[in-house]
């Protein structure tokens, strides 16, 4: 490989969306065009990594690595293992079918937000690129500034107090995770080399310490209850665009840090704060899932069950068994689809109606049928229907989870109930009922809204009909973690790859 | 008499760039005297006469020079390239400044050359003697420049102020140097580490008073809480291309001299200085950063959060070591863009009988002037801390040489202070972006090539440092190391 693939796909949309920034400002559609031409050329450029990519081994695959600061021993390291290959997919076909989304959605500043979202995509991919812990905290960091803007600049009433609540949020968090690596330097053989510093016996004590550093900044980004109050104000305000990049990339990135760092590196203090964290997780899914029940605004509800959902993910994460593991990263694709498929199709149905209160809406399904049957799609994968992808991966995690702590299982078992009753009565309080005033004669989705949608269509029923497309890339990947947690040669080699024998 | 002459020649080869600006400084008088028509030489003059002396600073040999008094090190010549850069920068936005204002001074040249002299001197001082000379000659210039508006009453206030200020730290200054000399018999600092080691002076209640009274009078001159007071009334007061300066060339001259007595002066009293150091960086950055949220003026604004860099700043300083050293170093380089950056912005947003210096004049400024709004948006976030701005690299230099050190919860404390200035910052960003105009219509921006180029160098340093600084850190070690 000589090709330097992931650079290319990491600074193909920042230097595409400085391009962006020579077209005279007259020219929207130009503009517009160049956009989705430059997230689509990037969808493509991943086309290769998953023909390339060597799923029978754990190693980090298509890496670079040069000299960056070297005083500061600072590398500029990249490479994807079969973790971080899944996200790059995710992260490239959403920004896609953001901008399609915003086609018509933003008017003012257009130049400006295509612009933002391109510079976005470019970081998000760095940070899974990342083997060095610093160049992944300067794309962690560097994306806060186009997100603060996208919020910000072309968000909803209540965008500013949103936008700076988010911003200060993480940046406390990733601040303290900065001192956590300054920390790690220290005592880690002097390397910001995240495979090297893996692996290392560190004192109990000090894998405490980074253990909590550490979940400052990525339980922010998650967001784990308690501390995913930023998360309702930023969901809601934002343009449909960034709701969709919010929910379906940026938070898994929470739960990426903690899988790329925490877990490897501290695997003493992962398992001794396992029984914590699995009880947050479990207050985030039932927490999320009965204020849900209690939202009158459409996003916010999304929002809210992002919190649910999220919980399982960091659930599975942490029952640190090969099933819940593979099930937690398998959720957080679903969850990146579905979220940002209903994101997507509220927005859509927002730029028709202006509304985001749930009470405004009703018997859209005849006003909008096609709409609807998308929406139902969503709903149930949402809610974790056998046959959608949600189902495969809240099964794996409550079979990982009980495989752990068996009462986690059983209490984040009530969230599906919960999950079932608020997503269904949101369908039945939009769609059925007798029609609004208001909602009669909504424009029907046109060609551009339904190609927006259909991808996530075909990706939800595939998930949930073959889910071993995705598996496969993790099995040796999360069974090389595990290892890592574990210590070789103990618990968890024995098992068998979860779900191998599924159709 | 040839050979003498020849010898004086080689003995003042090291302070040449020093003797040339003088003699542009007198140059300057002298136009602006005899040619009042050609007024407008004196800036180019000034930045051809500061670019010259800058080539001769970064090409010369590291020597030392009468006696040990003068020293051209790695150390002297980044300082001096920060000083001379700022001057440089300022000059060149001087005249959109100066029309803008409605007053034509020529002496202001001429001031800031004999001003940026003092710095000089101060960067390479080895003595205690040149030491002062250097900084009195930094700051009688700038007291006079701080007076520029002699009608304006607030600028008169922050004169007075500054001057008065000033004094009194020269004296405190004064009083700790001479119990140095009285107690070591010398008033070369690096003679005077050694008679310390030699005398076993470390314990001496003198020479901690002496510590004491050096370290007031410097925090005095780099704006370290508690003796802040001064700062942010004399920059609001002092014509903005003033405090541009400022905030800048004559703070850099202050960490020029602060490191060279600590650091090769009393580098037996790291104990002592190390932790007093940590507690002042703390408060600084506390006061800098938390008395910002609550102002209305924009100057102001940045008056404060120059006061809080000073205290990132100090992080290497009190680690005591070379990285530590070589951070603030590094550190102020980067400030200097980015500080410079933000100044440049506001001379820019005023226009004849508006001086534009609320947070409010910042309202809708990115429909306005995109371009503008869009570089002060890079500058503010620098100052944040975000990267892939230089201002991220240059302070987690300085955390990570201030943790390796032995300071972690200072570092965990400039990390808390860090994310409060975010509110700060991106309170203008909010209104720049987020607001919309209070009065609609567009005002005309005197944008000159000078203040162009400024623009351009100033973006280039932040994001170039930002990205790739590599190369420009290594440069800053091997000079550090070199001496």
């Amino acid at each position: 490989m000589s090709m330097p693939l992931l650079s290319i796909l990491i600074f193909f949309p920042i230097l595409g969306g400085l391009s962006l920034l020579c077209v005279p400002r007259q020219q929207i559609a130009t503009i517009r065009t160049m956009a989705l031409l430059i997230s689509l050329i990037e969808l493509l450029l991943t086309l290769p990594l998953v023909l390339l990519f060597d799923k029978s081994t754990h190693v980090m695959q298509f890496t670079e690595h040069h000299a960056w600061i070297p005083v500061l021993r600072i590398n500029y390291s990249l490479g994807i293992d079969g973790i971080s290959i899944l996200f790059l997919l995710l992260t490239a076909l959403i920004v896609v079918l953001s901008v399609l989304v915003s086609w018509k959605a933003i008017t003012d500043k257009i130049q400006e937000f295509f612009t933002a979202m391109l510079l976005l995509e470019g970081a998000m991919i760095g940070v899974f690129c990342a083997t060095d812990f610093i160049l992944f905290y300067v794309f962690w960091e560097a994306m806060l500034i186009p997100m603060f803007l996208i919020i910000g600049i072309w968000g909803g009433p209540n965008r500013i107090y949103a936008t700076i609540k988010f911003f200060l949020y993480t940046l406390l968090g990733s601040l303290l995770m900065l001192v956590g690596i300054i920390l790690l330097y220290q005592f880690g053989g002097r390397t910001f080399d995240i495979l090297k510093l893996a692996g290392q016996a560190y004192s109990l004590k000090l894998q405490l310490v980074l253990f909590w550093a550490f979940f400052a900044a990525f339980a922010v980004k998650v967001p784990m209850w308690p501390v995913h109050t930023w998360l309702p104000d930023a969901h809601t305000e934002a343009p449909a665009a960034g709701s969709v990049i919010l929910a379906a990339v940026l938070i898994k990135m929470g739960a990426y840090g903690f899988l790329r760092f925490s877990l490897p590196i501290l695997p003493d203090a992962t398992q001794l704060m396992t029984t914590p964290m699995l009880v947050l997780s479990v207050i985030a899914i039932v927490y999320g899932a009965i204020i849900c029940l209690a939202q009158t605004d459409l996003k916010r509800l999304i929002a809210y069950s992002s919190v649910s959902h999220m919980g399982f993910v960091t659930l599975g994460l942490f029952a640190l068994n090969q099933r819940g593991l593979e099930g937690s990263i398998l959720q957080m694709i679903n969850h990146g689809l579905v979220t940002g498929a209903l994101f997507l199709a509220v927005g859509m149905i927002y730029e028709r109606t202006h509304t985001r209160e749930i009470a405004a809406y009703g018997g859209l399904a005849s006003t909008m049928p096609v709409f609807a049957g998308f929406f139902l799609l969503f709903t149930l994968a949402a809610v974790g229907l056998p046959g959608t992808n949600g189902f495969i991966g809240e099964f794996l995690i409550l079979l990982g989870g009980f495989e752990s702590q068996p009462w986690s299982a059983v209490i984040a078992a009530s969230g599906l109930i919960l999950g079932a009753w608020y997503m269904l009565w949101l369908f039945q309080r939009i769609f059925f009922n007798e029609v609004k005033t208001g909602m009669q004669g909504l424009a029907p989705l046109d060609l551009r809204e339904i190609l927006t949608l259909a991808p996530m269509v075909i990706l939800i029923l595939w998930i949930g009909l073959y889910p071993n497309g995705l598996l496969s890339f993790l099995h040796v990947s999360v069974a090389h973690l595990l290892d890592q947690v574990h210590g070789v040669g103990l618990a968890g080699v024995a098992l068998p790859p979860a779900l191998a024998q599924l159709p | 008499m040839i050979q003498t002459a020849a010898v004086t020649w080689t003995a003042l080869e090291p302070i040449l760039p020093e003797l040339l600006l003088i003699g542009i400084g007198v140059l300057l008088i002298g136009c602006d005297l005899f040619i009042p028509r050609q007024r407008q030489v004196l800036p180019w003059l000034t930045v051809v006469g500061c670019i010259t002396a800058l080539i001769m600073v970064l090409g010369a040999r590291p020597v030392t020079a009468f006696a040990g008094m003068f020293l051209a090190d790695g150390y002297a010549m980044v300082f001096k390239a920060i000083c001379l850069a700022a001057v440089i920068m300022t000059s060149l936005i001087s005249e959109p400044f100066w029309q803008t204002v409605g007053t034509r001074q020529g002496e202001y040249y001429s001031l800031l050359i004999c001003s940026l002299v003092g710095m000089l001197l101060m960067a390479s001082a080895n003595d205690l003697m040149v030491l002062y000379l250097g900084l009195e000659l930094m700051a009688l210039p700038l007291y006079a420049l701080v007076g520029l508006h002699k009608r304006d009453q607030r600028t008169s206030e922050a004169a007075v102020k500054y001057f008065l200020m000033g004094a009194f730290a020269s004296a405190l200054l004064l009083f700790g140097m001479s119990l140095l000399y009285g107690l070591t018999g010398t008033t070369e600092i690096s003679r005077i580490a050694k008679m310390i080691a030699a005398m076993q002076l470390a314990a001496n209640p003198a020479l901690l008073a002496a510590l004491g009274l050096l370290l007031a009078g410097l925090c005095f001159k780099v704006a370290v809480a508690p003796f802040h007071l001064w700062t942010p009334d004399v920059y609001e007061g002092a014509p903005t291309l003033v405090t541009a300066l400022m905030s800048i060339g004559p703070k850099a001259a202050g960490f020029a001299i602060f490191g060279r007595v600590l650091f090769y002066g009393l580098p037996t009293l790291q104990s002592h200085w190390g932790p007093i150091l940590a507690v002042l960086a703390l408060l600084t950055m506390a006061v800098g950063n938390i008395t910002a949220l609550c102002q209305h003026s924009l100057k102001r604004m940045l008056a404060y959060s120059s006061i809080a860099h000073a205290g990132y700043a100090l992080l290497g300083l009190l680690a005591g070591t070379e990285e530590g050293l070589a951070a603030t170093l590094a550190y102020l380089v980067i400030y200097l863009f980015m500080n410079l950056g933000a100044f440049a912005v506001l001379i820019l947003l005023a226009t004849p009988g508006q001086c534009r210096e609320s947070l409010d004049d910042c309202r809708g400024l990115a429909t306005k002037h995109p371009v503008v709004a869009a570089l002060m948006l890079i500058f503010l976030f620098s100052l944040t801390g975000i990267p892939p701005t230089g201002g991220f690299i240059g302070k987690f230099y300085l955390l990570k040489a201030a943790f390796a050190a032995g300071y972690p919860l200072t570092v965990v404390g400039a990390v808390i202070f860090s994310a409060i200035s975010a509110f700060f910052y991106l309170r203008v960003v909010r209104l720049m972006y987020m607001c919309e105009a209070d009065a609609p219509g567009l005002w005309q921006m005197n944008v000159t090539h000078g203040m162009r180029a400024v623009l351009g160098v100033c973006l280039a340093g932040v994001l170039g440092l930002g990205v790739f600084p590599g190369s420009f850190f290594g440069w800053i070690v091997a000079a550090l190391a070199g001496n």
